[in-house]
């Protein structure tokens, strides 16, 4: 059996006295993609930026492709704090892509996709930019190279930030709620970029409303309700029948607004 | 009584070297008060509690008090700690402390101001707490602060007046000085405010042609 690409261990989360995550453990598969859904503050985005390294964990472990991410298994049980350096390797082999797209204002989307590459990797300038082209091409924005984020459409500025993501290669994609703030019109063609990386055998993990995506494109889907995770399984598992209760219901809400284009 | 224009003729030579001294001691007091603001600010935000409690102390008690009263106390009360200073570089410290506690509050906003995710997004793709600071950071920053810069840099220029009573040979002073000796206090006063009134004009055109500059980089709000 290959090692999963992320798998999470024991994970608990707290915020202050809250504890938004009680105990995951989870494994995301090689070039699948994975689907978290659950309702409003079950979690889901908690657990996505946990992997991302972007909130610590305030138990409980996560590998990268087998190696730990952040925290190692200690002595007396206890995760102890890794090398900065360590982390920052581990990190690299993932890419992130937010809700609010979080592109930085002050530089072009050429300039938005080449920067980690010139300031971290010490790329020259010119290679850097060329390989910043082709993943440009690849989301469809080669003619907006030159353009502002704020001279952008939301759709064009979540293209350019997958972009931003891909071109250090990394391993694993993560994607939080990366439709959210789009309209209904600017989704289709984020989620078309996202289908395309798929395609290509890309190892990604989303959190989404997008139901009907997260039913045609992933191939493992995890519900999460209140900081548990409830169940895991592919699209059929999941939707098909007989289901658990909490999840008809979550799906109900779905289904109330129309948006039956599942199953 | 007469509106004396020979009068304003005779002095400009002398009033050249003022206003030089004016401009002079107002661009090192300005650089020197954003640089000091933007460090005191950085230390704030990222050096330990044991840093940013005295630094925070500091500039509350800057901008509690009149700057003519803390002048004086360089001045004339540095001498009692060791602090013997010349007009000139007392008022330049003085103007440079002054202004740096207020551009430390612009800069404090100005950091705050940045959506947290840009910054996540930098880690992310593996900058570190260095290059996010000059890379996203300050150029960020550096569009959200620049109309409270522009009117922080005007505050200073008037300011610089005040330097006028620990002897720096700046406009205020020789102007007035010209004014009681000439017994004509109208011409040299309405001289005054028009430098002043000139420059910080200018000052305000070029800040509003930066902000123009800048505004193809202005914030999404997504």
């Amino acid at each position: 059996m290959t090692t999963p690409a992320i798998s999470v261990r024991g994970l608990i989360k707290r915020f202050g006295d809250v504890e938004v995550l009680h105990g995951i453990d989870l494994d995301i598969p090689q070039g699948q993609v994975s689907c978290l859904i659950g309702p409003s503050g079950s979690g889901k985005s908690t657990l996505l930026r946990c992997m991302a390294f972007l909130e610590e964990a305030t138990d409980g472990l996560i590998f990268i492709n087998g190696e730990p991410l952040g925290y190692a298994p200690g002595p007396q049980g206890k995760p102890v704090r890794l090398p900065a350096a360590r982390i920052r390797a581990v990190r690299s082999q993932i890419g992130m892509v937010f809700q609010q797209f979080n592109l930085w204002p002050h530089m072009t989307a050429l300039g938005n996709v080449s920067e980690a590459l010139k300031t971290v990797h010490g790329v020259r300038k010119s290679e850097a930019e060329e390989r910043a082209m082709v993943q440009l091409k690849k989301v469809g924005l080669a003619e907006r190279a030159g353009h502002y984020p704020s001279q952008l459409s939301g759709g064009q500025q979540q293209r350019v930030a997958i972009a931003r993501a891909l071109a250090l290669e990394p391993k694993i994609m993560l994607f939080d709620e990366p439709t959210s703030s789009l309209d209904p019109e600017l989704t289709g063609e984020v989620l078309n970029v996202m289908r395309a990386l798929a395609a290509d055998g890309m190892t990604m993990v989303v959190v989404s409303h997008e139901i009907g995506f997260a039913a045609a494109v992933c191939q493992q889907i995890a519900f999460l309700d209140n900081g548990k995770l409830l169940m895991t399984g592919t699209p059929q598992e999941i939707f098909g029948k007989p289901r658990h209760p909490r999840l008809d219901q979550f799906l109900d809400t779905y289904l109330d607004r129309g948006a039956a284009m599942l199953v | 009584m007469n509106f004396d224009t020979n009068l304003i003729v005779s002095m400009m030579p002398e009033l050249a070297r003022a206003f030089g001294v004016t401009l002079l001691t107002w661009l090192v007091g300005v650089i020197g008060a954003a640089i000091l603001g933007f460090l005191v600010a950085v230390a704030r935000r990222y050096g330990s509690p044991w840093l940013a409690y005295p630094l925070r102390l500091c500039v509350e008690v800057i901008r509690g008090t009149p700057f003519l009263i803390q002048l004086f106390l360089l001045y004339y009360g540095g001498p009692f700690i060791g602090l013997s200073l010349d007009p000139i570089p007392a008022g330049l410290l003085g103007l440079a402390v002054y202004g740096a506690a207020y551009f430390s509050e612009i800069f404090r906003a100005g950091f705050e101001a940045v959506p947290p995710g840009h910054v996540e997004a930098a880690e992310c793709v593996g900058l570190n707490r260095r290059q996010i600071i000059q890379r996203i950071l300050i150029p960020e920053m550096t569009m959200l602060v620049l109309p409270a810069s522009v009117n922080m840099a005007i505050v200073l220029l008037k300011e610089t007046a005040v330097l006028s009573i620990i002897t720096v040979p700046e406009l205020t002073l020789v102007i007035s000085a010209i004014g009681s000796q000439q017994y004509a206090f109208v011409e040299s006063l309405f001289l005054l405010a028009l430098f002043y009134w000139g420059l910080v004009e200018l000052s305000g055109r070029l800040g509003r042609h930066m902000e123009a500059r800048l505004s193809k980089y202005r914030f999404v709000t997504a």
